[in-house]
């Protein structure tokens, strides 16, 4: 970064052998974080990556002193400027939290409080720690909106959270962090929620008044290639270890450990090129118009084909229409004009007028894993009943294939007596991927599968949907948000922007090179693995 | 086993406390015929005998054993507070699962005609509807199950909401299974914690309430031994500043205290195991 | 989403005139009250039909002979249908005309007026005791939770929601009026009765109510402050350095204002029904002794004004506690 970041000995931040436990379910302290060591000079930017359950939230916290409920800082030392925030009175954290180390949350829609104003709650820290009068706090907060592109910079501030949008509310909250002018910023995931295209400029905004005020910074995430963009060095963690330590450029170009290299795994993947489509679909969605309540067009005159063995991916933004589109083929929302048609023939727009064949044709596979097992089954159950209902076989039979499908989905056999909860994210999801084939279906729907999964596991999954596709010649109707995830397993491509289509083909037709614009802003948006490209991408758009 | 044992020794001492109360309770009730030194409703004595003697806490207005009556009054007002409570339970538990999972306007009438019935307080409905239909034990009974079982349908209408909208019970209903199969597999197995720790809840309400009628002159009627209505009998003597007549309210004051403190553990455990 | 927001602000704008959300939310809410006191008129007045049999003789049993069966029956106007019954009975509720009770000697409206103060007075000491207690100890539970001091005051409010009214009635008779003398055992007023002699007579059963809804009223304050406390937004304001008692009263109370409202309502609906029980306790002539004294009399015409006018109360502070918990709302205050 600037000069006088690199400026040696000037350090601001030392910990030393951070240890933190928090308490289980039983109410037994386990340590979560152990003996962490982080440095951190004045003006300097450090990453801290990791997948879930890696510490690099709390150890964020910890950096202001702070550890949530349920959790506590059980040794180390942590050197802010000279002053020990593990020993430290409350006042005296108190002092300098707002005031010199700030914080910037995951969702900003949830972390301001929807009772007062954007400015009044810029303008708190500030007086409260008497720094500045509320009159300079305002003025100063239209001056930090206008520099972060805040749309109407004057009067965006006397809006209420709710009034504002996400990506907006993450600037203002990063122009909040600022108020005081802190020595230090904890960035705690701040664009994680966000759309790619939305991502692009908080992130262009954060990096611009870090960079102006020569800010410090602990930037926090699960995104390598984000991170890459932000930090000058990145720490990695896992299961709160730290893995490995190295300037971004170094690492972005020869991670040492393997288990780095694993954090961005999915987007070594890439799907050989199949042949040309045949002919007759096996779904068809043709010319489908879909609305919420009146008046609330989801869809509008969409049409795809998905082809047997192959992958259709439906990717857009948050408000696209992709999920609603799974829900229509699913029979869970009766589109308002237009039809769905499985083998040519046409299904009925209502579930109640599917029949029990035409469900089975039709399998899905959800996000969230937690939510799509009961956790009051177990695993034998849940694999074991579409069996029984659609295939009508006996309880012999049943176990017999419910051994076969663990077999399938590569988890030991014994996992059948298991509830789910004794499963960890990868399995569950490989569960779900167990009961939609356990239907024997033609067509899958797959929700974003893989989106709340950390990069391995993610890679695992997609991998395995790839080998049943292979062997069991199904055809995926795939939902995503992420162009790594199209790249890896899609053959035909649907980008989706506010219910439309803006394109359709091939893979190669659609994304290489992209022929439409908002195509390629989609593509240009996702943020790659070496340390320039944000600078680059920004530059290039002026 | 030690785990089961270190579990045990995890339950707070409130929690603990009530359970061995409870059980005490069952214990009376269940064996009051044999635990009872007198009938219940036999005149023994003169009117309102001291403490001390044959009659261990003295006789009541017309000469019963006080005694005795408590006894036996465990038997009478916690069984029709448990029959009601579980009557309660199995109409408005399911019929608020049913409303959930089903949704669409069988839902909404439902919930509009539990809205209504909850517009006036039950205390108040009940008296009306004695007054109207006299005051009879199957009446009552009938009465007071349908009232607590719209509090019953509020809350699970309200946990099987929670429930119906993940993902599982979507499946359920993408594969075709039947509203009963998702009402009794996917829903209720998920729902019963909350349901157990409200059978609690429900049930102290139920206890004090029926006290209360039984108070106030409408509730179990003589000569059956209640808890309610001995206060009633004999508060006559509380201007004299004797004691007795509080202990039929002490008797109650206990058994709900002690339901309560399991009932919030429980749920305390359901909440904390959450999150 | 923003394809969605086109379609919705497209059917906003045919409508000619357009009322703020939260106007039509309270209007809304308003019409639902009124609606379910007509339903609950309704009830109250034709569930005496469901009555199997003749009403008069039921009410006369084994003493009634045909003449004075007839005679009761016309008195209370048995032989007009009972729709037109129904339409002058709501009618005169609504003008003050209360009808007469069974024995048709007593015109209601002479006795309920008093009676009718009586019982607000009570409820409304009680509540004034008890709403600024019980709101205050939440606040402290929640503030200092899992401390002595919240386990002390969760524990004996548990206590104290488990005691049947009439129990801590008659405690409290017993050690302030029999052992100690320091108050009345009976709560008995004159119509000269200065304001602050109401006072001193009211006060056991006063404390009583007080302590039978402090307990809810705190345990569910301090449920929705802990509630509030763990959002992401009140640890952002901890992290700004903010001190924790401006925390709670700038950023969790305003935002746990509904859920307290409705709180104070609930309890306050639920003190004019304590107050039947403690009014027989103290024998304190108010609307719930009449009640209780006409449900056993079976004196139906009283029972059913007696019954609607608690059923309104009821109706009324619930519809005031939704109406304040939405305008409380910023998030409907200040629409997009």
């Amino acid at each position: 970064m600037t000069d006088t970041a690199r400026r040696k000995g000037d350090r601001l931040l030392e910990i030393r052998g951070l240890r933190i436990e928090a308490r289980n379910a039983a109410g037994d302290w386990g340590e979560i974080v152990h003996g962490v060591d982080l440095d951190l000079n004045r003006g300097e930017v450090l990453g801290l990556i990791g997948e879930s359950g890696a510490g690099k939230s709390t150890i964020g916290l910890a950096a202001m002193g702070y550890a949530r409920e349920g959790c506590r800082i059980a040794g180390g030392s942590i050197m802010f400027d000279g002053i020990d925030l593990a020993t430290a009175s409350e006042a005296e954290k108190r002092g300098l939290r707002g005031a010199r180390i700030a914080y910037v949350a995951q969702s900003a829609a949830a972390a301001f409080d929807p009772a007062h104003r954007l400015i009044d709650q810029y303008a708190e820290a500030p007086v409260r720690h008497g720094v500045k009068s509320r009159a300079e706090a305002h003025e100063e907060a239209k001056a930090l909106y206008r520099r972060m592109q805040l749309p109407d910079p004057d009067r965006i501030g006397f809006r209420y959270p709710h009034q504002v949008s996400g990506g907006q509310l993450q600037r203002a909250m990063t122009a909040m962090a600022m108020a005081c002018r802190p020595d230090l910023i904890i960035f705690d995931e701040p664009t994680t929620a966000l759309d790619v295209t939305t991502q692009i400029e908080v992130l262009a905004a954060i990096k611009d008044v870090v960079r102006q005020y020569r800010t410090a910074a602990i930037y926090i995430t699960h995104d390598l290639a984000v991170v890459a963009q932000m930090a000058d060095r990145i720490k990695v963690l896992q299961y709160g270890r730290e893995v490995e330590e190295a300037p971004a450029d170094e690492m972005m170009a020869a991670p040492r450990e393997d288990y780095t290299r694993s954090l961005w795994a999915v987007r070594h993947m890439e799907k050989p090129e199949a042949p040309a489509p045949a002919l007759d679909p096996v779904l068809s969605v043709r010319k489908v118009s879909a609305a919420y309540g009146r008046g609330m067009t989801v869809l509008d005159d969409v049409s795809v084909d998905l082809h047997r063995g192959r992958t259709v991916a439906v990717v857009g933004e948050s408000g696209s229409g992709k999920s609603t589109l799974a829900r229509v083929i699913a029979g869970l929302l009766p589109p308002v004009s237009g039809d769905v048609l499985i083998d040519g023939g046409p299904l009925s727009p209502t579930l109640a007028g599917r029949s029990r064949e035409d469900r089975q044709r039709i399998q899905m596979i959800y996000q969230m894993a937690d939510t799509a097992l009961n956790p009051r089954q177990k695993v034998r159950d849940i694999i074991g009943r579409p069996m029984r209902f659609y295939l009508g076989l006996d309880r012999a039979e049943v176990a017999r294939r419910v051994a076969e499908m663990l077999d399938m989905i590569e988890l030991p056999k014994a996992f059948a007596d298991r509830y789910p909860g004794e499963l960890s994210g990868g399995q569950k999801q490989r569960i779900g991927i167990a009961r939609a084939l356990a239907a024997e279906p033609e067509v899958v729907i797959c929700d974003e599968v893989t989106s709340a999964l950390d990069q391995l596991v993610a890679e695992g999954i997609l991998k395995l949907l790839m080998r049943l596709q292979r062997e069991m010649r199904l055809s995926y109707f795939f939902i995503t948000h992420e162009l790594a995830t199209v790249k890896a397993i899609a053959d035909d491509v649907v980008v989706m922007r506010h219910g439309r289509v803006v394109d359709r083909g091939t893979r190669a037709e659609v994304l290489f090179p992209p022929r439409k614009d908002y195509t390629k802003v989609l593509l240009s948006s996702v943020p790659e693995m070496n340390t320039g490209w944000l600078d680059g991408l920004l530059a290039a758009r002026l | 086993m030690s785990r089961a044992l270190r579990q045990f020794f995890r339950i707070p001492p409130t929690a603990l406390l009530g359970m061995a109360v409870v059980l005490g309770y069952a214990v009376v009730a269940l064996f009051a015929h044999w635990i009872a030194p007198f009938g219940e409703s036999e005149i023994v004595s003169s009117q309102y005998d001291p403490w001390g003697g044959a009659f261990l806490l003295g006789t009541d207005n017309i000469g019963r054993d006080m005694f005795s009556r408590l006894i036996y009054g465990a038997r009478n007002t916690i069984g029709i507070a448990l029959l009601i409570t579980a009557l309660s339970f199995s109409v408005g538990g399911l019929l608020g699962l049913f409303a959930a999972v089903r949704g669409g306007w069988v839902d909404m009438v439902l919930s509009w005609i539990v809205d209504i019935l909850m517009a006036i307080p039950q205390l108040i409905y009940a008296l009306l509807l004695l007054t109207i239909f006299g005051t009879s034990i199957p009446v009552l009974i009938a009465v007071v199950a349908v009232l607590d079982s719209t509090r019953v349908f509020r809350l699970a209408r309200s946990v099987g909401m929670n429930v119906v909208v993940l993902d599982f019970v979507e499946a359920a209903r993408l594969r075709g299974e039947s509203l009963w199969w998702i009402v009794r597999r996917e829903v209720l197995p998920n729902v019963l914690p909350p349901l157990i720790a409200e059978f609690g809840v429900r049930f102290c309400f139920v206890f004090l309430f029926i006290s209360a009628l039984s108070f106030l002159g409408i509730g179990i009627q003589p000569p059956l031994a209640d808890w309610g209505s001995m206060v009633r009998d004999n508060a006559t003597l509380i201007t004299f500043g004797d004691v007795t007549p509080v202990l039929p309210g002490l008797a109650i004051a206990i058994l709900t205290v002690a339901v309560n403190f399991v009932v919030d553990w429980v749920l305390g455990k359901a909440s904390g195991a959450k999150s | 989403m923003s394809a969605a927001e086109d379609g919705k602000a497209g059917a906003e704008t045919r409508r000619a005139f357009r009322m703020p959300p939260i106007l039509v939310m309270v209007a809304r809410r308003l019409a639902i009250g009124v609606v379910t006191l007509f339903v609950v008129s309704l009830i109250i007045f034709f569930g005496v039909e469901l009555l199997p049999g003749d009403f008069a003789a039921a009410v006369l049993g084994q003493s009634g002979t045909p003449e004075t069966v007839a005679a009761l029956r016309s008195r209370l106007g048995l032989d007009v249908p009972a729709h037109i019954r129904y339409l002058n009975w709501l009618g005169g509720l609504l003008q003050g005309d209360l009808g007469y009770s069974l024995s048709g000697e007593i015109r209601i409206a002479d006795i309920l007026g008093t009676r009718l103060f009586n019982t607000m007075f009570l409820a409304g000491y009680a509540a004034v005791i008890a709403v600024p207690l019980a709101v205050g100890l939440g606040i402290v539970a929640a503030l200092y939770r899992n401390s002595i001091l919240d386990r002390v005051i969760s524990t004996a409010t548990l206590g104290a929601i488990s005691f049947p009214e009439f129990f801590v009635s008659y405690v409290l008779v017993l050690v302030f009026a029999i052992e100690l003398g320091w108050f009345p055992s009976l709560s008995q007023v004159s119509a000269g009765m200065g304001f602050g002699e109401r006072l001193y007579v009211l006060f056991l059963p006063a404390i009583t109510l007080t302590m039978c809804t402090t307990a809810h009223m705190m345990r569910m304050t301090r449920a929705a402050i802990i509630n509030l406390l763990s959002t992401p937004y009140i640890e952002m304001v901890r992290l700004k350095g903010i001190t924790p008692w401006r925390v709670v009263v700038q950023h969790a109370l305003p935002n746990a204002l509904a859920p307290i409202i409705n709180v104070i309502a609930v309890n306050i609906a639920y003190l004019i029904v304590g107050v039947v029980l403690v009014e027989v306790v103290f024998v304190y002539p108010g609307l719930g002794q009449l009640l209780v004294d006409s449900v056993s009399k079976r004196d139906l015409p009283v029972v059913q004004v007696a019954s609607m006018i608690f059923a309104a109360a009821y109706i009324l502070l619930n519809l005031l506690a939704d109406v304040l918990s939405i305008v409380s709302n910023p998030r409907l205050l200040h629409p997009r």
